[in-house]
């Protein structure tokens, strides 16, 4: 008998597929059930963010913002909010400050939440998908109460923010995380240990970290990678200098440094850190201060340009706005994440049979909305 | 400032690279466009400067006869500072050498560049269109793109401004 030679076959995945977190179309080109080659196509969710903020004025823009990253609005306005405020040079209360680094924790936690569960899914869990589910349930009970909104909260203003915390918020967030810490072990017995998630994951779709950085991978995809590089303590911003935290990173516990699983593993862990950083703010923030005190009655930042970037769930979001003085900004220009994590896709899943490809791309967590913006 | 440093040490390394502009308004260095690829490679390479991540890469169009300006942000992770590249290129024949085979995320960056903007980088592997569709027409963010009328017979609506 001889040997069967296999032929190689183009498969199209989506772009309408539970699997790809949006309209994502891959281009898998295989051989058998083993990937040789994957053409991500992306585009299908543009929505000319950069042509858009054109027109309209600076403060018009936030919503735009906010619609890019659904799962994580609060830190991509954040992002864009301290770029404006650092070109106009303003310097907003020390209470805008806490609430906005409450929100953004918040949101971390609530992002990640949504993207382990999603991960999960992928690979067959469905279980702890509805726990998680539940629990980002109530953060964004929270969010509502805040700004009325539950996704797209418009609340990060350019030197301040739309709503003061209404009353109780403080002690309902305290009650969220004495119930949410706990519940972070429950997720690690269904999942993170189970011998089938752990099979599935361990040594899968390793990132290397100088591949890694190459790709301009960044956020929990490289902490997963081995390395410690994190916005908030690396190149602090807002008053996140002021909090104590740990940068987890990927250790290959389970498999090698930079696997699926340790992937998943950061994001855990970085769950644990921003709880801590939200119970370190509530307990500093400032009972007095008026939110609305430094918004400007303009907003025209002087000639010129700036490229600040922040620690958004993904990874470094990057804002580079340019201003020539008018009330329209001339030029933004959003460098996502998840751009930068989808590209890297093709790199680490050469090899790998096509049910590991989905295993990999939940575990790099992208959204559609930011990549194609 | 870090950004002179390295431009002076840019200029001795390759002699005639920099452009030194009359008035300045930005912190940046603004380079020729035919050595860039050496530049990019010294900046990568060369211990004391470490760029190993290309944090950004912009288009951007100044308006009227201006030329376009390509920007890339570039930060050094292991020795935490950071610089801004220019490089203008004329709106007649916008080419730019393309640096994708230095840092892999230009690949993308420099797709979604030419999308939005046709400057085209030499020596770039597979230059498509990232975001838009492939039939598209025009270079959607230049100052002087008009919105079609149509789109494949359908009729594009008017938006007030």
């Amino acid at each position: 008998m001889s040997i069967i030679r296999g032929e190689e076959m183009v498969l199209n995945i989506g772009p309408q597929h539970p699997s790809t977190h949006g309209v994502l179309r891959l281009k898998v080109k295989t051989d058998g059930e083993i990937v040789s080659e994957i053409t991500p196509i992306i585009g299908y969710l543009h929505r000319c963010f950069e042509k858009h903020c054109e027109n309209v004025t600076y403060e018009q823009v936030i919503p735009y913002t906010d619609r890019c990253d659904y799962i994580a609005a609060m830190n991509n306005s954040f992002g864009y909010v301290i770029a404006i405020e650092e070109m106009m040079d303003i310097h907003v209360p020390e209470r805008v400050e806490y609430i906005r680094v409450i929100m953004a924790e918040l949101n971390r936690i609530a992002s990640h939440l949504l993207a382990l569960g999603t991960n999960g899914l992928d690979i067959g869990a469905f279980t702890p998908f509805l726990y998680m589910f539940r629990d980002r349930e109530y953060i964004l009970d929270l969010f509502e109460t805040v700004c009325g909104a539950r996704l797209l909260y418009n609340y990060m203003w350019v030197g301040g923010l739309s709503h003061d915390l209404p009353v109780g918020f403080v002690e309902s967030t305290y009650k969220f995380l004495d119930h949410f810490e706990p519940q972070i072990d429950e997720y690690n017995n269904l999942l993170m240990y189970n011998k089938i998630f752990v099979e599935r994951t361990a040594d899968v779709g390793v990132l290397p970290e100088n591949v890694a950085i190459n790709y301009g991978v960044s956020g929990p995809n490289l902490r997963g990678s081995g390395v410690k590089w994190d916005l908030r303590k690396n190149e602090p911003y807002s008053i996140y200098d002021r909090f104590e935290f740990d940068i987890p990173v990927g250790e290959g516990i389970m498999g090698s440094v930079g696997d699926c699983w340790d992937r998943y593993w950061v994001r855990i862990q970085e769950m644990r850190e921003s709880a801590k950083i939200v119970r370190q703010a509530l307990k500093q923030l400032p009972s007095e201060g008026e939110i609305h005190e430094a918004i400007p009655r303009k907003i025209r930042p002087p000639k010129g340009s700036i490229y600040k970037r922040t620690e958004s769930p993904r990874g470094d979001l990057g804002y580079y706005i340019v201003s020539d003085g008018k009330p329209k900004p001339f030029r933004v220009k959003m460098r996502s994440p998840a751009f930068t994590a989808m590209s890297v896709l093709d790199e680490i899943s050469r090899g790998w049979m096509l049910s590991d490809v989905l295993a990999i791309l939940g575990s790099l967590d992208i959204v559609l909305g930011e990549i194609d913006r | 400032m870090i950004n002179e440093q390295v431009a002076q040490k840019l200029e001795t390394q390759f002699p005639g690279a920099v452009i030194v502009p009359e008035d300045q308004v930005d912190d940046c260095i603004i380079l020729v466009a035919d050595r860039w690829q050496d530049v990019a490679k010294f900046l990568r390479d060369d211990p004391e400067l470490k760029f190993d991540s290309l944090q950004c890469i912009t288009g951007v169009d100044l308006g009227g006869e201006n030329p376009m300006d390509v920007r890339y942000n570039l930060h050094s992770m292991s020795l935490l500072h950071k610089i801004e590249i220019r490089i203008s290129v004329t709106k007649d024949n916008p080419t730019v050498p393309s640096i994708e085979k230095i840092w892999r995320i230009g690949d993308w960056f420099e797709r979604e560049v030419y999308d939005m903007y046709g400057i085209r980088f030499e020596g770039h592997r597979d230059l498509r269109r990232m975001l838009l569709p492939v039939d598209w027409e025009g270079w959607p963010l230049r100052k002087d793109y008009e919105t079609p009328q149509t789109y494949h017979g359908m009729v594009v609506p008017k938006v007030k401004s």
